[in-house]
């Protein structure tokens, strides 16, 4: 079965062990949400299996549909199927956002192949409706003056144009007004269906009201230490993460 | 040259008499000039003298520093001789990147061979050769009266001797002209040296937009070009200007250009430096009267063992104008740039905005770039800045690029667009942006030159 399958990944920064031992596998058509408290590894995660640099994988595998991610660059792990929405995206100036995606979608096509530009913008402007993105961002650089929560959109813009099989959403609702987070989380779930496994990282319960995990997972000091159902999120968000702490040291 | 010491003494004879540092050679250019006034023919003799009189420029002298001006040498280039039939027709078929345009020349190492007359009445839109004997009277009022004169005099002094050619551009008040007027110049054949000319002038409240296009016919072909382009603008007139220079690799060039703005004018030049082994661009702006305003802007893309060597002067003489000057280098493998540029504003000129912008892209640790910015100010009242960085691409953008599945060479082209789209956007006519576009992506996928070119 096509998955995103990690098992007993170490993760080093600068060094220092980030996260220790974690094994995780998510199926293409579920939801599932990784919580934590700040610096419990959650974002180290995302960053490394997304091939940034400054991430050091010391231990364990990495599988997307059976292949080794580890061993592959960070262009070629996107082109395998793996989409990262950033919880800081970058700005690129002077690159206008019909140009990046574009690129992106070419880098997908053969090397005789090519994009059809009417059929592209039909769609480009089909998802920028749908995230409620005014269409003249697309001759906007790439996230160059963008507020907050526009940036988001455009992260879940490009997931709705590239069509990954697994998608690593990171903090995705950090930052976004009510609003904001209704229309992302609408984008989300008009995404979701049997072709498409996500992975929610988020601090908050907040957003799980709006994208609804088929599995809730908790990772503490590099590792998860529970797993549920989606009910796991809200009694976290009764007790607190202190409660989760408190087990894992009467463990 | 390692091209004379094998060439058949049949090719070394006619190289001989023509070399362009020979006084055999500017007496035989001397000669093609058929329809040249006395005035013409008196200044060419005396910048022939100057040319003689004047030294090499040496790595000592200010205005060449951190230039390699032991590659400067004129030995081994000559004069053109007439071009084979199969050449020109070459040359036609290459020289139409426009759709849309409101007159056309096209130049075969300076010889025209194709022009579209001007339609509109009053305006001259002539080969230089034409200009010289049916609009001798307003030439000679214009022409090589204001010159850079930033370190390149001897090579001034060249132009003015060996020049034949070149476009001569003359709307009268009050006429706007939004298409472009498009001048082709390609230098052919081993060790030919060209002199293109382009002479504009806009009259009070006119508007016109010219591009000039420099090319080589072969890749291989050592060249040399020598070219300068004069711009007046009147009062109120509006002259946009882009100069792209796309040389082959193997040739030496020089562009010396100078921008005359006069009252409530408005100038807009862009200089886009992509071929050569080693190119010298001077740019002297002069703001004559007060509301002038001119943006001066320069891209290059570098390669192999490229060198660009830009300088600048913005002379700021009349109150009340704005000059704004961005330079963009986007530097690959062991290529070489120099911005050294000066904002000169005289006492009178009050209330002055000018600013001086040079910004280098470092792609490769052996690239190089050196920056010399400067400021004289007289006035008091005066808004003036002037600022210079050179750095590596953003890891994080190139990271954030990557991990959207384009390959790193794909992005760092994407990078690059990014960095220059500054300069490309102030290009309203679409058809010139694309071929920019695809020009300077070609700079990614070239091949570099394999050997050092020095020797």
């Amino acid at each position: 079965m096509s998955s995103l399958d990690l098992r007993n990944l170490k993760i080093n920064v600068g060094g220092k062990p980030i996260v220790k031992d974690f094994s995780l596998t998510v199926p293409k058509g579920e939801v599932h949400a990784l919580m934590g408290p700040n610096g419990s590894g959650k974002s180290t995660l995302a960053k490394a299996l997304a091939g940034h640099e400054d991430y050091e994988i010391v231990g364990g595998e990495a599988f997307l549909n059976g292949q080794n991610i580890l061993e592959m660059e960070t262009d070629e792990i996107s082109r395998a199927g793996l989409f990262m929405a950033f919880q800081y995206p970058s700005e690129i100036p002077g690159v206008s956002i019909a140009n990046f995606i574009r690129a992106a979608l070419t880098a997908r096509l053969a090397e005789n192949e090519e994009l059809d530009a009417a059929q592209y913008y039909r769609r480009l402007y089909e998802k920028m409706d749908l995230l409620k993105i005014d269409r003249k961002f697309t001759a906007r650089s790439v996230n160059e003056g963008f507020s907050g929560g526009e940036k988001k959109r455009c992260e879940i813009l490009q997931m709705a144009m590239l069509q990954p099989q697994i998608a690593i959403m990171d903090e995705t609702d950090s930052g976004l007004d009510i609003d904001a987070l209704r229309i992302v989380s609408e984008g989300v779930n008009t995404m979701r269906g049997p072709n498409l496994g996500i992975l929610l990282i988020t601090h908050y319960q907040r957003l799980l009201e709006y994208i609804v995990p088929d599995r809730v997972h908790v990772m503490w000091d590099g590792r998860i230490v529970r797993s549920g159902g989606k009910n796991l999120a809200l009694e976290l968000e009764e007790k607190g993460y202190d409660w989760v702490k408190e087990e894992v040291a009467a463990v | 040259m390692a091209n004379a010491n094998t060439s058949t003494l049949e090719r070394e004879s006619p190289a001989a008499t023509n070399s362009i540092a020979s006084t055999e050679g500017f007496d035989h250019g001397l000669e093609r000039l058929e329809n040249a006034p006395q005035w013409l023919l008196e200044l060419k003799r005396s910048q022939w003298r100057e040319f003689l009189a004047l030294p090499m420029p040496t790595p000592k002298a200010e205005a060449w520093r951190f230039a390699r001006t032991g590659n400067l040498s004129l030995e081994g280039y000559q004069l053109p001789t007439d071009l084979p039939d199969a050449d020109k027709k070459s040359v036609l078929e290459s020289s139409h990147l426009f759709e849309s345009f409101a007159g056309k020349m096209v130049f075969a190492n300076d010889q025209l061979l194709e022009q579209t007359a001007a339609t509109q009445e009053g305006l001259i839109w002539s080969p230089l050769s034409n200009a010289m004997s049916e609009h001798g009277a307003l030439l000679r009022k214009f022409f090589m009266t204001f010159t850079p004169d930033l370190g390149s005099e001897k090579f001034q002094a060249l132009h003015a001797a060996l020049f034949s050619n070149g476009s001569f551009l003359y709307v009268p008040a009050g006429m706007e002209v939004s298409l472009p007027f498009v001048a082709y110049h390609t230098a052919c054949g081993q060790g030919t040296a060209v002199f293109p000319h382009t002479l504009v002038i806009a009259d009070a409240g006119a508007k016109v937009h010219l591009v000039d296009i420099f090319q080589s016919a072969r890749k291989d072909t050592k060249n040399f070009a020598c070219g300068m382009a004069s711009i007046f603008a009147g009062p109120g007139a509006q002259v946009s200007y882009q100069a792209i220079q796309e040389w082959n690799l193997e040739t030496l060039s020089f562009h010396l250009n100078t921008v005359s703005a006069e009252r409530d004018s408005n100038v807009e030049t862009i200089m886009v430096s992509l071929g050569s082994r080693q190119a010298r661009n001077e740019q002297h702006i002069s703001l004559n009267g007060p509301g002038g305003n001119v943006d001066n802007y320069s891209l290059s893309v570098p390669i192999g063992n490229q060198e660009v060597d830009q300088r600048t002067l913005q002379s700021h003489k009349a109150p009340s104008c704005r000059s704004n000057l961005l330079y963009k280098n986007a530097l690959q493998d062991d290529s070489r740039t120099v911005f050294s540029g000066l904002i000169k504003v005289a006492e009178l000129a009050q209330q002055t905005d000018a600013y001086q912008t040079n910004r280098n892209l470092l792609l490769s640790n052996s690239a190089e770039a050196t920056s010399l910015p400067g400021l004289e100010i007289l006035a008091n009242d005066v808004k003036c800045s002037h600022g210079a960085t050179s750095g590596k691409l953003d890891e994080e953008q190139l990271y954030y690029l990557l991990s959207r599945g384009i390959s790193r060479k794909r992005a760092q082209e994407l990078l690059v667009f990014g960095f220059f789209e500054e300069i490309t956007s102030q290009l309203e006519n679409e058809e010139l942006r694309e071929h920019l576009n695809s020009w300077i992506g070609r700079k990614f996928h070239a091949t570099p030159p394999t050997k050092n070119l020095e020797g």
